[in-house]
């Protein structure tokens, strides 16, 4: 477990140029073509609980962003010395780790966000995003293709988050990032925020939804049945 | 009875999927067939069997405060509940690992079925779910606490086969095409678990 800390001891030899086009398609096919939430299932737990607002949902995208360019450079590094035999444990402590660390960079620059998320920041070591990028990615590809696949598929997960946030926050309380966007005048005129909206399921069908749009834009991702 | 009673509880009322929605992303991605949804249920089963009583034998003998007083009295203020998390994790690992050897020699197909995702029940959350709910509900005694990991598994289990069963036969059904597959399931679930909330506030 401490042999993480010879991380620099790894010699790397950049044959092709840093941003190849192959390299370029590891940064942008997660935002769409191979996004992490709606083509590969990954990470879908925490993107139904922190969706109800959407400060919450930009701070647990950093969040995830950090510990997974953290991650899967740890681990692309150690690639070779890990036997794969206790992967698993190895992985889980590396990010454990990492969660920790942003936990307190959390508590010491943005106590009351971290506050709110204080449960779901612990629950990024069960992200299954995190592990299931370092399993298929990192595991075999050297550091710098792994730290673009990071921030590729934290972005792509981001946005999806936001998106969700927005649709939920908007209709569910009536504000955006905390603000209230929908003018008292409505509601003067008998318009109710959406309360089902605020519950789980909604986070669920919205997800569904935004599948539904991305894949009719798309339609090479329609999946045959 | 008092057994029963959380096994019914932990099965309807609290159920993983559709009060917590723990675990979906191998639910979503597994759960294509009925064969695999079974293969990777069982597993969830016999994983939460097995953590939640060794996770409720570490709290109470190790994590909680003063509870390591058997060991000596001075021991009395020591509280150590802050390592939980890492704790309950390293043991999940290691379970899981374990099972993955199992089922990679004894039932090979299996094993290629379920892909990636047999290393992901390690971070499933409903394994972690349930070893943090034992911790937040205080059960009082070990068989307690393992009624309550069988009845979590067991709850995961029915979501997963039942979620199967309507992807099987939705395949005969005119869903509009860029909502195939992944999308209806998700509003599937979605409304399954608007079904489950009827049973929220039961007491047993």
């Amino acid at each position: 477990m401490s042999e993480t800390a010879e991380a620099t001891a790894v010699v790397k030899e950049p044959k092709e140029p840093l941003f190849s086009s192959k390299n370029k398609r590891l940064l942008s096919d997660p935002l769409n073509d191979d996004n992490p939430i709606t083509i590969q299932v990954l990470g879908i737990c925490s993107a139904l609980a922190i969706t109800v607002q959407v400060k919450q949902a930009v701070v647990m995208s950093l969040s995830v962003l950090v510990v997974m360019i953290g991650a899967n450079l740890i681990v692309s590094v150690l690639r070779n010395l890990i036997p794969s035999r206790v992967r698993i444990i190895v992985q889980l402590v590396i990010v454990a780790a990492l969660v920790i660390l942003v936990d307190q960079v959390l508590k010491a620059y943005l106590y009351d966000v971290s506050k709110q998320l204080s449960v779901f920041v612990g629950l990024i070591i069960t992200n299954c995003i995190i592990m299931g990028r370092l399993e298929a990615f990192a595991l075999a590809n050297k550091p710098w293709p792994s730290f673009l696949d990071a921030v590729g598929n934290a972005a792509g997960y981001g946005w999806i988050l936001i998106a969700v946030a927005v649709v939920r926050e908007l209709f569910g309380s009536g504000k955006l990032y905390g603000f209230q966007v929908i003018p008292d005048a409505f509601y003067d005129f008998g318009y109710f925020n959406n309360g089902l909206m605020i519950l789980p399921p909604m986070a669920l069908i919205t997800v569904g939804v935004i599948i539904w749009i991305q894949r009719s834009k798309n339609t090479k991702l329609i999946e045959e049945n | 009875m008092e057994y029963v009673n959380i096994f019914i509880k932990s099965i309807f009322i609290d159920n993983m999927i559709f009060a917590y929605f723990l675990g979906m992303c191998s639910y979503l991605a597994v759960s294509k067939t009925v064969k695999t949804g079974v293969g990777l249920g069982a597993a969830v089963i016999f994983v939460l069997g097995i953590t939640v009583p060794i996770n409720y034998l570490l709290e109470n003998y190790v994590l909680k405060e003063g509870a390591l007083v058997w060991l000596d009295a001075d021991f009395a203020d020591v509280d150590l509940s802050f390592l939980s998390f890492i704790m309950f994790i390293a043991v999940i690992a290691s379970m899981v690992q374990l099972v993955e050897m199992a089922v990679e020699k004894y039932a090979p197909a299996l094993y290629g079925a379920l892909g990636i995702f047999l290393p992901l029940i390690a971070v499933n959350c409903s394994i972690l779910g349930g070893s943090l709910f034992m911790q937040e509900r205080q059960y009082a005694n070990i068989a307690e606490a393992t009624v309550f990991g069988l009845g979590s598994g067991v709850g995961w289990f029915l979501a997963i086969v039942a979620i199967a069963a309507i992807r099987e036969k939705i395949r005969y059904s005119k869903v509009p095409a860029p909502l195939r597959g992944l999308g209806i399931t998700f509003i599937i679930t979605g409304l399954m678990g608007m079904a489950f909330m009827s049973f929220m506030g039961i007491e047993l």
